[in-house]
């Protein structure tokens, strides 16, 4: 047993949902949220994951950072599946907005409508927005 | 009249800086898209029309790097953006006599 590791008592499970808005690479926001998803993940605690407005951009297909220097930390997304984080959600409108589709992106998302994101929203018990 | 190049970091989604350069932009200067702004470059995104709207008297030019980081390459851009790579970004800072970043 860890020294975090409660002796005793039920595990309290708590829901967590971390909401991406803003693009990759531009700021450091993408990069240090994805990090904090796999760090969260590995407490057994339920996730989800939601991309919406610029965030959706991070899921983007097909980058390639060589020209500009900075680690292209795109395939990582590909580990949430491996950390059985398993809700992700992708806001319909945004990628709408930006003439994009589910088949543009890395990994397999859910995509849903605003009016099913805000509930799926309310029934958090911890949001971390970047 | 000096000609100026106006660079664009950031994404038309997120701030409103492309929007208060189209407004601003003198006819005849150029505004190259770099960094985030490479998004304004997207021929099948909302912010396009606003950039279609200023092509006759803007040039425009987005910097490949950026867009290919970003997972682009394959996306439409907007009909008569020209792609430059960082060698081109240096011309055309010396071709213009200000340079311009709308931060």
């Amino acid at each position: 047993m860890e020294p975090w590791e409660e002796e005793d008592g039920p595990e309290v499970v708590k829901r967590f949902m971390y909401v991406n808005r803003r693009a990759p690479y531009g700021t450091i926001y993408a990069l240090e949220c994805l990090e904090v998803v796999l760090i969260a993940a590995a407490f057994d605690q339920d996730v989800s994951v939601v991309f919406a407005d610029d965030g959706v951009y991070q899921l983007k297909k097909d980058q390639d950072t060589t020209g500009i220097g900075m680690k292209n930390f795109s395939k990582t997304y590909r580990a949430l599946d491996d950390y059985d984080v398993e809700k992700i959600y992708v806001e319909k409108e945004s990628l709408e907005k930006r003439g994009l589709t589910a088949d543009d992106l890395i990994i397999p998302v859910e995509v849903v409508a605003t009016d099913k994101l805000r509930k799926i929203m309310a029934q958090q018990d911890v949001v971390i927005s970047s | 009249m000096s000609k100026m190049l106006h660079l664009i970091n950031k994404s038309p989604f997120d701030r409103n800086a492309l929007d208060s350069c189209l407004r601003l932009a003198q006819a005849g200067s150029s505004v190259l898209l770099i960094e985030d702004g490479v998004y304004a470059a997207l021929g099948n995104a909302d912010s396009a029309k606003a950039v279609r709207e200023r092509m006759g008297d803007l040039t425009f030019y987005v910097l490949g790097p950026d867009v290919s980081a970003r997972g682009l390459d394959d996306s439409p851009l907007i009909d008569g953006i020209d792609v430059v790579d960082y060698g081109g970004f240096v011309d055309l800072v010396v071709e213009h006599d200000v340079a311009q970043s709308w931060l």
